[in-house]
């Protein structure tokens, strides 16, 4: 029997430790249901108080919307309180669009790869 | 005159292709009718920032109707769609709170829940060519939105 990937998978989060930088990859899309695994990998690796940076990619996360807007916000609040930078990095047109409008890249700066971004840390 | 709800729906034009999804208020659900509005959409020759748009709205209606509308409980919700030369329609509608001030839900940053931020409809306003409320406390609320597409280009 083959055994498939459960339906409603649509979201696939990894996490790495970089110095004192969290990178966290985010694939497919962000909204009320999916944004609870983003949630969960992220707090778990935020328990680590030495992590100060967040850079989130998001070259393959092709939806967010007002629920992904508040998760990671969410997350932006707690690197601000360890005065840290977050940095978002490979957004799509219609995901910047959104970010924008909510004003998460008011205070969420963008790099155009991970490698910038990291550089920049 | 009438009370009945008023928005640029298209009584007496014959749509191209219509499809209705009525489904469970559960969060998974979001995501299934995105994706089955988007695959109504892309019948026609859409560019993927026009039906990254459509999804985010949609979804933006749906999820509001799954927290909002139904809170604590679970309801059905419904989605028209409505595929016109020039025009793409989706109509949600569920059965669930209503909303008390529909002017003052749509302005940006306003929410009834404050771990929230106020922002879905104001995204939809951004990223669709129309957007209309029609609610009752206590009775439901119907969120129809719309989307010009250019004509079908024919060979
Ligand atoms: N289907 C609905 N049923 C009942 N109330 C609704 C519905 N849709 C919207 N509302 C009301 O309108 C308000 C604004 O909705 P909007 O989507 O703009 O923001 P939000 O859902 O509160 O936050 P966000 O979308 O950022 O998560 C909601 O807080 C809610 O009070
Ligand atoms: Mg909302």
């Amino acid at each position: 029997m083959i055994r498939r990937r459960k339906e409603d998978e649509r979201v696939h989060v990894a996490a790495e430790l970089v110095g004192n930088t969290l990178v966290i990859r985010l694939q497919g899309e962000l909204d009320m249901h999916t944004v609870e695994e983003f949630k969960h990998e992220a707090e778990r690796y935020l328990m680590d108080k030495r992590v100060k940076n967040l850079v989130l990619v998001l070259s393959k996360t092709s939806l967010i919307d007002s629920s992904g807007v508040g998760a990671i916000l969410g997350r932006y609040r707690t690197i601000k309180e360890r005065g840290g930078t977050m940095i978002a990095v490979g957004l799509r047109p219609v995901v910047k669009r959104i970010l924008k409008l909510s004003g998460v890249l008011n205070v969420v700066e963008t790099a155009e790869s991970e490698r910038r971004a990291l550089a920049r840390l | 005159m009438q009370a009945v709800p008023q928005d640029k729906s298209r009584a007496g034009r014959i749509p191209e292709n219509e499809v209705q999804l009525l489904f469970t208020s559960k969060p998974e659900n979001v995501g299934f009718a995105r994706t089955a509005v988007a695959l109504v959409a892309s019948q026609r020759d859409l560019t993927v920032d026009q039906l990254d748009e459509i999804k985010v709205a949609v979804s933006e209606a749906v999820s509001n109707a799954v927290i909002h509308g139904y809170r604590d409980t679970s309801g059905m919700i419904q989605v028209d769609v409505k595929l016109y030369e020039d025009e793409l329609e989706v109509v949600v509608t569920d059965k669930g709170t209503g909303i008390e001030d529909i002017e003052w839900a749509m302005q940006p940053t306003n929410t009834t829940d404050k771990s929230r931020m106020g922002l879905g409809l104001s995204v939809i306003k951004e990223f669709m060519d129309d957007l209309t409320i029609t609610s009752r406390p206590g009775a439901g609320t119907r969120v129809y939105m719309a989307k010009k597409l250019a004509p079908a280009s024919r060979p």
